[in-house]
């Protein structure tokens, strides 16, 4: 059959490119191995230069694979299942790079691009190594070049292939019988890119992010030439490779969390999702390595330990693959990939690399110089390898809470995650902060190898002193009262306020007294005062978060307990002003915009202290894929001590058919029966300051309340109490209408019309959707910018750190 | 033995103690009838919702009580209450993970995990879905 409108052209060069870049890699690899193994220089040479070109066009089948898909997304050829799947007509022009990445393979893509990147990187400077460390490369290269295959061998699919047309992907729809299947509207448009995904953070996260995980292959692969080489001298120039690792890595990271913290109700940026972990992991272990690896280049110590961490962290990037890709969180991450039934290949991805350097690690082990003589207790090797064994360990214990999916299916066991998961990581990890944070602060006050007592103790008392006050004065003036979990966990975080603050300002003086303020050297301290700001960001604002949204309007229904908070949502009608503690909020207006997929609620918010009164502007995005329903995103209102955040928890107008239902007035007395589509109003009477009102009301003020019974014609009955407060003082007046969600029909006490006869007029409402109602939380988090700022100085140290050693290195190399 | 050493042990005893007492909070996947014979034990159930039986949810009257019912494979089900907003698109998801502990008569839940037909890459959903606009378009046409 001829079908119409098909370009087949970019599939089958996209499919040809993909096959050459598998060749080319694995090509790269044996040659680049056998340069490594080569003993004559001419054959190292020439095996070197085979593997260059191999590694060339490697790239260039890599770079032409990308742009091919770029091409197919951007022009919307929806013949191929990744671009309808991805993608859309109507979705912004900026988003389609995040269509890109929304898949398995396109990520996969992503990385294997880096890898070419970091490699020609790696060519140009490390000549030394080039050969051991690039044979790593490219062999990773053909593992994700495998990723990209989409066939079946000996019926087991390998890979997922990108370039797969729709009508190949799914042969049996009778859709495909026709040839003009490109016209239907359902497939023109595109299925759209997930709308959570809808963000800019999710053009640039990702990108980040795989940058990071692909240049931790650098010090696996300078682990491996080590052990192949029995040479350990790589251990030099690591440390500016690695410092740039772990400052992408943890950036990526990071801007993760600002996604889910600017796009996602999660209601934060952290909420130690499995995914969130599976990326931490990595991180925290190639720091860890990083110490390890300082240790044994300034003392001779730790060499083994840098040898495991590097090698680990990156198989922990292949593990945290698995875990995200397989499916297999499927239960217990909000935010998983699925599974794509690569399970097998990925978990080969992971032995292929984790096993024979293993295996050549236990080989080698007699060559890596060990030092028997025991380190001094006064030494800085002792306490950075004790910190870093702490990171580590915190590491394996992230992970082991993570992988409780993967112990079931081993084991077969049905463990599911502790019911307050994240403070199953909390109570831990705030442990970690407290051990990590005291030994930042005070590890750089030793000298490496031994340091007097009296030089440690004169120079760390003041800083001692000065973090003592601030953190005091913190503990005691800043209302640190979080006491849901606990007076132990409270102590916990006012000992990590002084630990964090005492890592604060040992290192800021630290770059003064210790390195006589020379910047250029500055760079391990201005990262530790990063990370320490971080942790005090953290520590202060999860544990003085407060919720705003207190349920103001409706009743009670249990008893506040240890847990449980009843009431962390408000309702909100349209123009109604509610009171919401130390606000007055509004929902002023929102977007009606019948074609835009993201609605906007504009909320006033008043400070009752007199304060400004500002506007936020939650959004709603209308879901896809399938999925009814809205996606809510957060708005903020960014102050220099606070954030305000807000989003909407559930909004009624889940139908798109524009609300003009109006209200209509009626006159009833007590005892009166008026009706309604589906059945009868019954005022049965009214009561002036009823001792059981359901809405809470305001000292001073006077709540009346109709008491109304609505049957419907099914016979269900409900009970509404519409009324109002007045407010004699003010003489304000609030209206409280009430509502029967089950019926669609709000009810408000308008006035009364009669004041002897006692007749009252009701208005009543009946909408299909009640689209004047909402739901919404409302959080302030403290001095989370802390949390910002500190990632930005710690990326800001690393990158330091790793220009300093690069000069270092070169002038060595001089 | 080393100092380093012994600091470096009774760290990695203290890790091992972290993940044994990890243990002890970690709850279990189980069957509505099994959570219903250990009340007031954290569980974790995997249910879906029973459409046939009503769900009340009221945000006027209060934004943070949801009851509905569950239903587990095998069958039995059991009154859910939840102390929280609705989550969005509850009723199109097919699989609940709810963790809480049965409480009375009824399951009093802290979480809700939807887990959507979209988030797993259904193939035979989206087939379906094409299919039928196929057909509308195709009687749309005759």
């Amino acid at each position: 059959m001829n079908y119409i409108g098909e370009h087949l052209l970019p599939g089958q060069l996209g499919h040809f490119f993909a096959l050459l870049s598998l060749v080319a890699s694995l090509l790269a690899t044996i040659a680049y191995f056998k340069s490594n193994k080569a003993n004559l220089p001419d054959d190292k040479k020439s095996w070197l230069r085979m593997a260059r070109y191999a590694f060339l066009v490697e790239t260039i089948s890599v770079l032409t694979v990308f742009l091919l898909l770029y091409i197919i997304i951007s022009n919307h050829y929806h013949e191929y299942y990744y671009a309808w799947d991805h993608s859309s007509r109507s979705l912004q022009p900026e988003y389609l790079l995040a269509s890109f990445w929304e898949g398995q393979e396109g990520s996969f893509m992503l990385w294997s691009f880096w890898h070419c990147v970091l490699g020609w990187f790696f060519i140009w400077r490390e000549k030394k190594w080039e050969a051991p460390v690039m044979t790593v490369v490219s062999f990773a290269q053909f593992c994700l070049a495998t990723m990209l295959l989409g066939i079946y061998v000996f019926g087991t699919k390998i890979g997922s292939n990108p370039f797969i047309l729709f009508r190949d992907q799914m042969p049996d729809m009778p859709l495909f019988s026709n040839p003009d299947y490109l016209s239907f509207p359902r497939i023109k448009e595109g299925n759209d890119l997930n709308s959570l995904l809808q963000n800019y953070w999710m053009v640039i996260h990702p990108p980040v992010l795989f940058l990071g995980f692909a240049s931790t292959i650098i010090p696996f692969g300078f682990a491996y030439a080590g052990l192949m080489n029995k040479d350990h001298t790589w251990t030099t120039a690591s440390i500016s490779w690695t410092s740039f690792s772990a400052a992408i890595l943890g950036t990526g990271i990071m801007m993760g969390a600002a996604w889910a913290y600017e796009s996602l109700s999660f209601g934060g940026y952290w909420a130690w999702d499995p995914v969130e972990n599976a990326s931490l992991v990595p991180w925290l272990i190639l720091v860890a390595g990083l110490h390890m690896n300082l240790i044994y280049k300034s003392t001779g110590y730790s060499l083994k330990s840098t040898y495991v961490f590097y090698i680990l962290s990156f198989c922990f990037v292949l593990y945290s693959t698995f875990l995200t890709r397989s499916g297999i969180l499927g239960d217990t991450s909000v935010h998983a990939f699925t599974g794509a039934d690569m399970n097998v290949q990925l978990l080969s991805f992971l032995f292929v690399f984790l096993i024979p350097a293993f295996v050549l690690f236990f080989i080698r082990r007699k060559d890596i110089p060990t030092i028997y003589k025991e380190e001094s207790t006064y030494s800085r090797e002792f306490w950075m390898f004790i910190g870093s064994l702490v990171l580590f360990l915190s590491a394996i214990v992230i992970s082991a809470k993570t992988s409780t999916p993967v112990f079931n299916k081993i084991f077969g066991t049905n463990i599911a995650p502790p019911e307050d998961a994240k403070f199953a990581h909390n109570q831990v990890q705030i442990f970690i902060a407290i051990i990590i944070g005291v030994l930042t602060a005070v590890t750089q006050y030793f000298k490496y190898k031994d340091t007097p007592k009296s030089y440690f103790f004169k120079k760390l008392m003041w800083p001692t002193i000065i973090s003592l006050v601030i953190s005091l004065s913190i503990s005691i003036f800043g209302n640190i009262d979080y006491t849901s979990k606990g007076v132990g966990f409270l102590a916990a975080i006012h000992v990590g306020i002084f630990a964090a603050t005492y890592a604060v300002i040992a290192n800021a003086i630290y770059i003064w007294v210790g390195v006589k303020g020379k910047l250029r050297f500055a760079g391990a301290s201005v990262a530790h005062v990063g990370f320490a700001l971080f942790l005090f960001g953290v520590l202060i604002s999860s544990s003085k978060q407060e919720v705003l949204s207190q349920n103001t309007t409706g009743i009670n229904v249990f008893e506040k307990t240890k847990n449980e908070d009843p009431a962390e949502n408000i309702t909100l009608f349209k123009g109604i002003k509610t009171d919401m503690g130390k606000y007055d909020i509004t929902y002023t207006r929102d977007t009606s915009n019948g074609f835009d997929r993201k609605k906007y609620f504009e909320l006033k918010l008043e400070p009752k202290d007199g304060s400004e009164e500002f506007y936020l502007y939650p959004d709603v995005l209308k879901n896809n894929k399938g999925q009814m329903g809205f996606a809510p995103n957060p708005d903020k209102k960014h102050y220099l001590t606070n954030d305000i955040f807000a989003y909407i928890t559930t909004w009624s107008g889940l139908s798109e058919k524009p609300d003009t239902a109006q209200f209509v007035p009626r006159q009833v007395k007590a005892g009166d029966t008026t009706f309604y589509s589906n059945g009868m109003i019954v005022l049965n009477k009214i009561v002036v300051n009823p001792p059981d009102f359901k809405r809470t009301t305001e000292p001073g003020e006077t709540p009346v309340m109709l008491d109304i019974t609505v049957i419907s014609k099914e016979g269900r009955k409900y009970t509404v109490q519409p009324g109002f407060a007045i407010n004699a003082a003010s003489t304000s007046f609030r209206n409280l209408p009430d509502s029967v969600i089950a019926q669609s029909l709000i009810i408000k006490f308008d006035k009364i019309t009669d004041d002897k006869n006692g007749i009252f007029q009701i208005g009543i409402k009946e909408t299909q959707n009640l689209n004047d109602l909402m739901t919404l939380k409302v959080y302030k988090f403290p001095f989370i910018v802390l949390v910002w700022i500190g990632i930005v100085v710690m990326v800001v140290g690393f990158l330091m750190s790793m220009a300093q050693r690069m000069n270092k290195n070169k002038l060595s190399a001089i | 033995m080393k100092k380093m050493h012994i600091v470096s042990l009774v760290l990695i005893a203290v890790a091992i103690a972290v993940l044994i007492s990890f243990m002890g909070d970690v709850t279990s996947y189980d069957t509505i009838a099994v959570a219903k014979e250990k009340p007031g034990k954290a569980v974790t159930l995997v249910a879906k919702m029973d459409k046939t039986q009503p769900l009340e949810y009221d945000p006027v009257k209060n934004p943070n009580y949801l009851e509905f019912t569950a239903l587990d494979t095998l069958g039995n089900s059991i009154k859910v209450v939840y102390h929280n907003t609705k989550p969005t698109d509850m009723e199109k998801s097919e699989r609940l993970v709810l963790k809480g502990s049965v409480v009375g008569d009824h399951f009093e839940c802290k979480d809700i995990l939807l887990r959507c037909p979209s988030k797993y890459k259904d193939a035979n959903a989206t087939k379906q879905n094409l299919n039928a606009t196929y057909e509308y378009a195709d009687s749309a046409k005759s």
